[in-house]
């Protein structure tokens, strides 16, 4: 039989029982569409956190005291905290150790609460320079920023994030207005435009000289070079050269450090390009196991094709002992019965991805539980879908077809 | 008969068929040597049980022997594999039931087609006119589209022929092609087989519990456990269709 005929014959067969037949497919949409769905949410996902980070900028790379997070979390400890200084800070501002380092902003930060009259929240707080502001693309919209004056004077003063600045002072522009912080009085200088969506929100934060955190907010004692960091963020001249002041900056903290060649890191230096990938890697996991979710479906939706063509071999012994009567061959009979059972499953396959592309299609932007969900509908992944809904039919149907081409056609034709 | 040089159509040796029902043996075939010569019309008749089905089932290369040879047009059918026996069923025998075996969704014509189907070579449109031809034969141009469901028996089995007939073998088997049908349908089936003998020159071998259907035939073989107890040429009786004493049966 050519492969027009076997169609056309499975076709006849399959719509002979539409119900039967829709009924099975339907398992096979229910599967394929939830792989094209999940797959088009965890996607999305991905996505939109990589366009996230990439959206403070490439060129960021983030310096942090303390050995590697895996070593932490083996080793336990956190190493030692006071490893790197503000002294470290400025080495890294050198034009000649480090030729490809355009800014560097060291931060420390503070935790307390913040009052206006009887307005109160509790702040996230960082100790921070001027440069902080250029080194994660924020801008003020009231005020000014703090100054280099600001953190050699150890000034009193803050700016606020939009979300801290909301709760404290409403739509009012705060800058001017008094603000007191775990207990002492600060002026408000300025406030930074709301930045939602970032990675590290600075909206609920407030930030005060980096001096001032050390020595009024965490009873901070010593030279001023010595204050401790807690993350010291640089930017490279372009994002070509982000590897080479990687290295430059392991170069001078080592030396500073005066670190033996066996001895480890005693810092971390974490580019934007590694926290995406650590992050695609975790998101890629979860894609991943969203897909074998949504394969179980389609697995047990090819169970269902197994079942009815099981059923369908036995209802229709007859019918194969007059098809091998009249000449056909095993294989034919075989043929038959997996042409069958590929139609439904490739049927439901075309159905599952039009249905599924439609769910991600009107799934995205749509909000659940507060969070937006964004979709990314990939063509390659529709194809996969189609072809894995076709070896689902080509492998439950094959058992039912070898069952029914070895049939004896006698005893076929006598059964009732 | 006229003596023939010619290989026989079909040549039985020593033939036997054994089933195995628990510890217990049944002999349907017990020992048949059997020789059928091109355009012979041979009725099979023997009590039910005496292994006519069998024999057909054999011949109709559904079925192989225990042992003993069986050679189809001059074909050791014992050497033949899975593939080359569908292709002798489809090629040189067309088989003809007593319960029509019809494909119930299919229409007449699509059911003659069928063999066709399956031997390649064929296009839609030659498949078709084979297949109105092969009806036109049998009488039914009238039905080309009716399903098994939508005609009487008489016509179903007409239908049964024209699949039979319908890539032109010189071998039709029919077993009990009349067993189901009312004496007029009888009737009308055997003429048709009469007239494939006569003008179409095809061999045709019928079993039949009907003394007077086999009367019909030019010869006459009796089977009685598994063996053959008679055969003997007769010169054929035509069944009158419109004898009233027949058709209160
Ligand atoms: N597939 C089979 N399995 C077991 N016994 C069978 C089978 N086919 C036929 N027989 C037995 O062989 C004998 C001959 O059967 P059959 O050829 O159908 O007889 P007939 O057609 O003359 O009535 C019977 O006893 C029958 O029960
Ligand atoms: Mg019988």
């Amino acid at each position: 039989m050519n492969a027009r005929l076997l169609l056309a014959t499975a076709l006849t067969s399959v719509g002979a029982n539409k119900l039967r037949a829709s009924l099975t497919l339907l398992g096979i949409v229910i599967g394929v569409s939830s792989v094209i769905a999940m797959m088009a949410v965890g996607r999305g996902a991905q996505v939109s956190v990589t366009a996230r980070i990439s959206d403070l900028g490439t060129e960021l790379i983030t310096v942090r005291p303390g050995a590697d997070a895996l070593r932490f979390a083996f080793f336990g400890g956190g190493g030692n905290s006071d490893v790197l200084s503000l002294e470290d800070a400025f080495a890294l501002r050198d034009d000649v150790f480090t030729p490809d380092v355009k800014l560097v902003a060291p931060e420390n930060s503070f935790s307390g609460s913040a009052s206006v009259g009887s307005e109160n929240t509790f702040v996230n707080g960082l100790g921070v320079t001027a440069e902080y502001l250029e080194s994660r693309n924020l801008t003020i919209v009231w005020g000014r920023n703090i100054s280099n004056v600001d953190v050699e004077n150890i000034s009193l003063v803050a700016v606020l994030g939009s979300e801290t600045s909301e709760t404290l002072y409403g739509q009012r522009n705060p800058v001017g207005s008094k603000i007191k912080i775990s207990g002492r009085e600060f002026t408000v200088i300025g406030v930074i435009e709301s930045q939602q969506g970032t990675i590290s929100n600075p909206d609920s934060s407030i930030f005060v000289p980096i001096t001032t955190a050390h020595y009024r907010m965490n009873n901070g004692k010593g030279r001023v070079a010595s204050i401790s960091v807690s993350s010291i963020s640089v930017l490279a001249s372009s994002e070509a050269t982000v590897d080479d002041a990687r290295l430059d900056i392991s170069t001078v903290l080592r030396l500073r450090h005066e670190l033996g060649e066996d001895d480890d890191d005693d810092f971390q230096i974490i580019t934007q390009q590694d926290t995406i990938e650590t992050l695609e890697g975790t998101e890629g996991t979860f894609v991943i196991l969203l897909g074998a979710i949504a394969g179980i479906s389609l697995l047990v939706g090819g169970i269902g094709v197994m079942n009815i063509m099981l059923v369908s071999v036995t209802e229709r012994t007859r019918e194969i002992g007059i098809r091998r009567a009249v000449g056909a061959k095993r294989r034919d009979i075989l043929l038959q019965f997996v042409t069958e059972a590929v139609l439904m499953t490739f049927a439901g396959g075309i159905l599952g991805v039009m249905l599924g592309w439609a769910i991600a299609y009107f799934g995205n932007g749509a909000t659940v539980d507060g969070d937006i969900i964004e979709t990314v509908i990939e063509t390659h992944i529709a194809v996969i879908a189609l072809c894995v809904s076709v070896a689902v039919g080509l492998f439950f149907g094959i058992y039912p077809a070898v069952r029914a081409a070895s049939l004896n056609p006698i005893e076929a034709l006598r059964h009732e | 008969m006229i003596a023939k040089t010619t290989t026989p159509v079909i040549e039985l040796v020593d033939v036997t068929r054994q089933f195995q029902i628990g510890t217990h043996v049944v002999r349907a075939l017990d020992g048949i040597n059997l020789k059928i010569e091109s355009g012979e019309m041979v009725a099979i008749i023997g009590p039910s049980g005496s292994g006519k089905s069998t024999l057909m089932n054999t011949l109709g290369c559904l079925d192989q022997p225990s042992s003993g040879s069986f050679v189809l047009n001059g074909q050791y059918v014992s050497e033949l594999s899975d593939n080359q026996l569908a292709e002798t069923r489809s090629r040189q025998l067309g088989f003809v039931f007593q319960s029509y075996n019809l494909l119930p969704r299919e229409t007449a014509i699509s059911n003659v087609e069928l063999p066709l189907k399956y031997s390649g070579g064929y296009s839609g449109k030659e498949r078709r006119v084979a297949a109105r031809i092969a009806l036109d034969r049998v009488g039914l141009s009238e039905r080309y589209d009716h399903r098994p469901m939508q005609m009487s028996g008489g016509e179903q089995q007409r239908v049964g022929i024209a699949r039979a007939l319908v890539k032109n073998p010189d071998l039709i088997l029919a077993d009990e092609p009349t067993g189901n049908l009312d004496t007029k349908s009888s009737a009308e089936v055997i003429e048709m087989l009469h007239s494939l003998n006569e003008n179409d020159g095809k061999t045709i071998v019928v079993v039949t519990h009907d003394i007077e259907v086999a009367e019909a035939m030019k010869r006459i073989i009796a089977f009685r456990d598994g063996r053959i107890v008679e055969d003997r040429a007769v010169v054929p009786k035509r069944i009158n269709a419109q004898s009233p004493d027949r058709d209160n049966q």
